[in-house]
């Protein structure tokens, strides 16, 4: 094929300023230059700004004792420890605090998804207001709310009593618990290693009954790691059983533990409205599936409970399971609402940080990189367990 | 391509069609409450339950309830809610530490807010008439708020408060940070490398990070990058950090909608020798507007609630106002009924934007199921 000359001469003679590419590169190392020279700019004027306080940079502050104490929570700080040592508080009670608000939202939820699509009309109706109040009102009221309710209690003397094994006052919520709490721990630790060893059980059971060659016992191996494992820990950390029930005496009370109203308001308002939104999300995921296979599975007569765990689950499972990660991420950056109320997370220790050693800059660039590494990392694991849940093709 | 059916049960010709439902109330309370056994059970429990619960917040806020109470004297004696808490404190929490004697252009402002947004709800008035009515409620709401002219008295921003700041904090939120999704959302789809990488990295940065740290980052680190001469106020500084907040995540949703349009339509544009931004601002953007209207309305929602962030920066939100009234004393063990009180005025108002933005999404299916008939 023979190219027409004019219209070589005529994209010869195009100007470097109209052709396309030029002006492409051109774009673009101007807005980088721009954006350089304005961070050159801002970074001056901090250097500037600090100069003239007196103040000097960099993050060797966190080996200086923190001149502050912080709130009991899950992990207690010492007096005089270091900026470092709080972080690591303020991240651990942050992790505690989401994980266990997650499960709480997540079973909640749950719960709350399929109420929404029961025939009983109070069922529904009582989901559907709660989905409603919960939604449509500010996650931080809430807080708020919860931490009023929760301050406003009677004194402990008169203690709302529960069944006479917990007690709720002012004080927070006292409940019984294992005297080994060590041991406990770590029994719910294998309990997580058991669900985690059941389900690669149930991948390879599911891989053989596609070969044909069924394992007989994979229920009974699923039900061994789940409840083996924590037994098996726990009787070999000695089988520690005594446990403390608080019980009043004079003005406090003795024994159990104690769940601080700072906690429990956090906890309720993070697990309370995520539940609300996960309940939307399962059943948006539940509907998505198509009735035919829901027809097709009572055909085959599977069971109510077959075709939920068979049929329905696992492919509502690959709607809900990425619009659930964002809530879950949604949930960890929200427990920064604890500086609210006082509940002592990565947030808090960060504000309190930085009032006390005057390293602003440090501090909020250190908490800011935490809560970003966190949001991925759970970003990253939804990633996974979509990648588990997809339909295998060939 | 057409989608699957969504059943293929056929109904033979010799099979009975199931019979209509029976009338009648107890019939209908048959079916939908005591259908199966378990179903039985489910609704007695609830219908207990949700009866206690009921009859004990009845006499707590209604029988046993104070409602007038000068001084909170009466409220200490009675064992129910003390409502008086609101008839005593409703200045502090609609309007913060506003002066009492310029509260007038408070209601004002509220009273335009809601009156618009009224004006607004039903489908008579068209797109640009909404805009610019917002634009003019928004341009009189901060001349009233600030003062200053027409014989106003000067009030500064640290007074504003209340109901009157969370609906400018939340007008602002909105309004500066849509063009800035779409410049993100636009961005993050360009051909040219760089543009693309800077959107990207701004959008997943500020998503990955709580809005809180974002505000502190906008209040307490931007004034030590900025020359002392260019520094502005707090309140302004905030609102930078949620505008940069709502914009990276709208950003998301506006590139979902940007997605959903076929690339014929931009090509045919170029074709015509529309160049890149008249291609954006004519073709593309408009029809991806549409799309995305329902699903911006679920970030428009949460951009308002957002605004009771500001009470932990210690500005005077609605949240924050309510704090400090309930510091007094006196009123302070009447907490719980104040919240109460605010919990309610944002369900109203959230309940309001969420189903405006829901039925936004049905006339837009039904728009597309006529279409596609």
């Amino acid at each position: 094929m023979r190219t027409d000359p004019g219209i070589g001469r005529a994209m010869a003679v195009v100007p470097p300023w109209r052709d396309s590419k030029v002006r492409n590169v051109v774009w673009q190392v101007l807005l980088v230059v721009a954006i350089v020279a304005f961070g050159w700019w801002l970074t001056a004027n901090a250097v500037d700004a600090l100069d003239r306080r007196g103040m000097t940079s960099g993050v060797g502050f966190l080996d200086d004792s923190a001149g502050f104490a912080l709130g009991s929570a899950f992990f207690e700080f010492p007096r005089g420890g270091t900026y470092l040592h709080a972080f690591a508080i303020g991240l651990g009670n942050t992790l505690v605090l989401s994980l266990v608000s997650i499960v709480s939202a997540s079973i909640l939820g749950a719960a709350l998804g399929f109420a929404r699509l029961s025939d009983n009309a109070l069922i529904n109706g009582a989901a559907r207001a709660y989905i409603l109040a919960f939604r449509n009102t500010p996650q931080l009221v809430q807080i708020v709310f919860w931490y009023t309710f929760f301050t406003l209690m009677p004194a402990p003397r008169q203690a709302w009593s529960i069944f006479g094994v917990a007690y709720a006052s002012n004080r927070g919520l006292i409940v019984p618990a294992p005297e080994n709490g060590a041991a406990f721990g770590m029994a719910m630790l294998a309990l997580l290693a058991g669900i985690a060893v059941a389900f690669a059980i149930g991948r390879v059971d599911d891989r053989r009954r596609r070969a044909g060659r069924p394992w007989r016992h994979s229920g009974r191996a699923k039900a061994l790691a789940i409840v083996g494992l924590p037994l098996l820990t726990w009787v070999v950390l000695g089988a520690p059983h005594a446990w403390s029930v608080p019980h009043p005496r004079g003005f406090n009370f003795q024994g159990g533990a104690t769940l601080s109203p700072e906690f429990l308001a956090i906890y309720f308002g993070l697990s309370f409205y995520i539940a609300a939104f996960i309940a939307e999300i399962v059943r948006g995921g539940l509907v998505s599936v198509d009735s035919g296979q829901i027809e097709a599975a009572r055909v085959i007569g599977l069971s109510r409970r077959d075709t939920y765990a068979k049929v329905i689950v696992p492919q509502a499972l690959r709607v809900i399971v990425p619009p659930l990660a964002a809530q879950y991420i949604s949930l960890l950056k929200n427990s920064s609402l604890g500086v609210a109320v006082g509940y002592p997370d990565l947030f808090s220790v960060a504000n309190t940080s930085l009032t006390y050693s005057g390293r602003t800059i440090e501090v909020l660039c250190i908490m800011a990189a935490v809560y970003l590494l966190l949001s991925l990392a759970i970003g990253a694991a939804a990633n996974l367990v979509n990648h588990l849940a997809r339909i295998p093709e060939r | 391509m057409t989608d699957a059916p969504r059943s293929y049960a056929v109904a033979a010709a010799g099979t009975p069609a199931s019979p209509p439902p029976e009338p009648g109330l107890v019939a209908v309370l048959r079916r939908r409450l005591f259908a199966t056994p378990g179903g039985a059970i489910g609704s007695i429990a609830i219908l207990l339950g949700v009866g206690l619960a009921a009859w004990n917040l009845l006499r707590w806020g209604l029988f046993d309830a104070v409602w007038f109470a000068p001084g909170g004297a009466a409220c200490r004696t009675a064992s129910g809610a003390c409502w008086a808490v609101i008839a005593e404190k409703y200045r502090v929490i609609l309007f913060g530490a506003y002066p009492y004697e310029h509260q007038w252009r408070g209601w004002v402002v509220v009273g335009l807010w809601i009156a618009w947004g009224l004006a607004c709800s039903p489908r008579v008035l068209n797109v640009r008439t909404k805009l610019a009515g917002w634009a003019v409620v928004a341009v009189a709401s901060l001349v009233l708020m600030r003062g200053g002219v027409f014989g106003l008295a000067p009030v500064t921003t640290d007074l504003w408060g209340g109901l009157p700041l969370t609906f400018l904090i939340f007008g602002g939120t909105v309004a500066g940070g849509l063009p800035c999704a779409v410049l993100l959302a636009l961005g993050r789809r360009s051909n040219l490398p760089a543009i693309r990488w800077i959107c990207i990295l701004t959008i997943e940065t500020v998503r990955g990070l709580p809005l809180l740290t974002v505000l502190f980052f906008a209040t307490l680190i931007l004034p030590l990058f900025l020359p002392p001469q260019l520094n502005f106020d707090k309140l302004l500084r905030a609102e930078i950090g949620m505008i940069v907040f709502f914009a990276a995540y709208a950003a998301e949703v506006v590139r979902g909608g940007l997605q959903a349009i076929p690339v014929g339509q931009s090509e045919a544009a170029m074709a015509l020798g529309l160049g890149y931004w008249p291609c954006m601002a004519k073709v593309v953007l408009p029809q991806a507007f549409a799309i995305v209207v329902p699903a911006l309305f679920n970030d428009i929602v949460r951009a308002f609630k957002n605004t009771t962030f500001f009470s932990i920066l210690g500005l005077f939100d609605v949240l924050g106002a309510t704090k400090t009234a309930l510091e007094d004393s006196e009123w302070m063990r009447y907490g719980l009924e104040g919240y109460l009180f605010v919990f309610l005025l944002y369900f109203v108002i959230c309940s309001a934007l969420s189903g405006y933005g829901a039925s936004l999404e049905r006339v837009a299916r039904r728009s597309k199921r006529e279409a596609a008939r």
